[in-house]
């Protein structure tokens, strides 16, 4: 199911945010699990391109990840990234590299101040901007 | 007793929804071209002229074939084989 808004508990939200921050100045990644498009467990994954302009999840941090997600019953909900000095829009290697079409892909601008959160449904080249619901 | 193969999500609607497939004993490029003849389309998702895409993962029951004998990594009968498309991006 394709999910029109995305629901994360608040403390997962900051758990995010600072995985990201703590990636700075690389880009940081990881995986929301849930049901339903609400989000109930975070995975922060180690980006091996260590890398501030791309980022790539360890192959078999993510087979182990989604043996999880499967054993406690959860879907992969969303996947996050950080852009340390861009927007939160995905680029265009964000699209091409956009496999998982039921998932939000977030992305976490760290350009300003204060982060930047978005998230995006990016369905055969069309990016489509959903709303993220924190409780 | 055959192969178990687990489909990713982005393949399903190529499996008809199925989360799980079973193919016949043989190797991972074998297995594949057999999934071929069953779900038009989906041997072109994860191979390229007879090489696993570069991202694209395939596992043969906890290994990753690019460390055992890539394409032609023997499966048996009781093996389970997930295919498991990368997650990766950036901003440049």
């Amino acid at each position: 199911m394709i999910a029109e808004s995305l629901i994360i508990p608040q403390h997962i939200f900051n758990e995010m945010l600072a995985h990201c921050k703590a990636g700075y100045p690389n880009e940081a990644c990881g995986i929301l699990a849930g049901r339903n498009g609400e989000v109930s467990k975070i995975y922060r994954m180690a980006n091996i391109e260590n890398s501030p302009v791309t980022y790539m999840l360890d192959s078999r941090e993510q087979f182990k990840v989604m043996k999880d997600m499967r054993e406690n019953n959860l879907s992969m909900v969303a996947i996050f990234h950080s852009h340390p000095s861009s927007a939160a829009y995905p680029s265009a290697k964000d699209v091409s590299l956009a496999f998982y079409e039921e998932c939000v892909y977030i992305i976490v601008s760290l350009m300003e101040k204060e982060p930047v959160v978005k998230g995006f449904l990016i369905r055969e080249g069309n990016i489509e901007e959903i709303k993220i619901i924190l409780k | 007793m055959a192969v178990k193969v687990r489909i990713p999500t982005p393949l399903q609607r190529l499996t008809q929804g199925k989360e799980e497939v079973e193919s016949k004993a043989g190797t991972v490029i074998e297995l594949i071209n057999d999934l071929e003849t069953r779900y038009p389309g989906i041997a072109e998702r994860i191979s390229e002229g007879g090489k696993v895409r570069r991202f694209v993962n395939v596992y043969v029951n906890e290994e990753d074939i690019r460390f055992l004998q890539a394409e032609q990594t023997p499966v048996k009968d009781g093996d389970e084989v997930s295919i498991v498309p990368a997650i990766a991006g950036g901003s440049n």
